[in-house]
C-alpha cells in the first residue's frame, strides 16, 4: 500500500507505526509523529495500524534560535 | 539584586539571558555554554526528520533545569505556527512557545499580523506565548491583551549581529507594556546586551553571537556578565546626560586664587 512520509509517497507492506519506525532505524526518543494531522504519542505507536494514503509527518527537535 | 527575579509565563528565573541552540559547531558545546552563562531558558526548533540520515536528539544536550522554549520557525502563517506549537507541546516540551512567523526571506522580518493571530489562538489554549515581533507599540498592546506572556522585539535582523538598531521603538515598549520585554535577534556583542538591559529590557535572547563565537562557552559567560551589569545599572537608576561638562572635582579655592 502507499503512504506519504514527510510529503513523499512510499510503498510499504501493511504494518504498525512502531514497525515502520523500527524499519527505518529512527531514534524513537527523538521522534514526534503526526498521522493525518493528529499527534500520535509513542505509547500508541505499536497499536496504530497504517492505512492506505495515510499522511505521516516525522519530526524531531533541532537547533534553532 | 538577590531577589531580582524575572517572572515569565508563571515561572521565576534568576537569570535574564535566554539562549538558543542554533548554529553550534557541535551539540556538546550547548551544555557547557548553559553552565557558563547561567541561562535558564533555551530555544529549540522542530523539523522534518531526514529519514536517510541518523541525527542526534538535541534535547539530550539540555539539562533538565533549563526551560525549553520551542520556536515555530519555518511557519509562514498563523495556522502553521499554531500547528507547530501544538506538536511541540504534545512532544513534551511544556507550555512555552516562541511564535516566529516569517514571510520575508530577505531580512527574515517577522510577520506581525500573523504573529498576533497565532498569539490570540495559542494563549487561549493555555500556552505561554512569547511572540517575536518588529517593535510596534500598538501591536505590543494587542499582544498583551491577547494574553502573551512577554513581547520579544527584534534589535536587528536575525543573525545580523548589528545590535539595537530599533532602540527607540523598543524603549516605547519597555515604557508602555506591562508584560516582560525580551529583546531578541540582532544582538551581536555583550555590550549591546548590556545596553538593552540598561534601558530596562527584562531579558535578552542571544543565539548567533554566542554559538558562532570562536569559544561559545566563554562568550556565554561574557553575555552573562553583560546582562547582569546592564540590569544592575538599570536598577541603580543612571545619572542624567548633559550637553555641557559638570565638574566632578571642586574648581574653586585653589592655591593663589583670590
Amino acid at each position: 500500500m502507499n503512504i506519504f512520509v514527510n510529503g513523499n509517497k512510499e510503498r510499504i507492506e501493511p504494518c504498525t507505526l512502531a514497525q515502520l519506525i523500527a524499519c527505518k532505524k529512527l531514534d524513537a526518543g527523538a521522534l514526534v509523529i503526526e498521522l493525518n494531522r493528529q499527534i500520535i504519542k509513542q505509547d500508541f505507536w505499536p497499536t496504530t495500524e497504517l492505512q492506505e494514503d495515510d499522511c505521516l509527518e516525522m519530526l524531531s527537535f533541532v537547533g534553532g534560535g | 539584586m538577590k531577589d531580582d527575579v524575572l517572572r515569565l509565563g508563571g515561572k521565576e528565573f534568576s537569570n535574564r539571558l535566554l539562549t538558543g541552540t542554533g548554529k553550534f559547531g557541535n551539540h556538546g558545546q550547548i551544555p557547557k555554554m548553559l553552565a557558563a552563562s547561567g541561562s535558564q531558558m533555551i530555544t529549540v526548533a522542530l523539523r522534518r526528520v531526514d529519514i536517510t540520515a541518523q541525527s542526534e536528539n538535541i534535547l539530550e544536550y539540555i539539562p533538565k533545569h533549563v526551560t525549553l522554549l520551542p520556536n515555530t520557525s519555518g511557519a509562514r502563517s498563523a495556522e502553521q505556527a499554531v500547528r507547530i506549537a501544538r506538536i511541540a507541546r504534545e512532544a513534551g516540551c511544556g507550555d512555552f512557545i516562541k511564535i516566529e512567523v516569517i514571510t520575508d526571506m530577505k531580512y527574515l522580518m517577522p510577520d506581525n499580523w500573523e504573529t498576533l493571530k497565532a498569539t490570540e489562538i495559542l494563549a487561549k489554549e493555555g500556552f505561554q506565548v512569547l511572540p517575536y515581533v518588529l517593535p510596534d507599540l500598538p501591536l505590543a498592546k494587542r499582544l498583551e491583551n491577547a494574553g502573551a506572556a512577554a513581547v520579544m522585539p527584534l534589535g536587528a535582523p536575525i543573525g545580523s549581529n548589528r545590535g539595537l538598531e530599533t532602540k527607540p521603538l523598543i524603549a516605547m515598549l519597555i515604557e508602555n507594556v506591562s508584560v516582560p520585554i525580551v529583546v531578541d535577534a540582532g544582538i551581536g556583542k555583550p555590550s549591546q546586551a548590556a545596553a538593552a538591559m540598561e534601558m530596562g529590557a527584562d531579558a535578552v535572547l542571544v543565539n548567533t553571537a554566542i554559538a558562532t563565537a570562536r569559544d561559545p562557552e566563554a562568550m556565554g559567560r561574557a553575555f552573562d556578565f553583560a546582562v547582569k551589569a546592564g540590569r544592575a545599572a538599570y536598577l541603580a537608576e543612571m545619572a542624567e546626560e548633559s550637553t555641557l561638562a559638570r565638574a566632578s572635582s571642586p574648581l574653586t579655592g585653589f592655591l593663589d586664587e583670590v
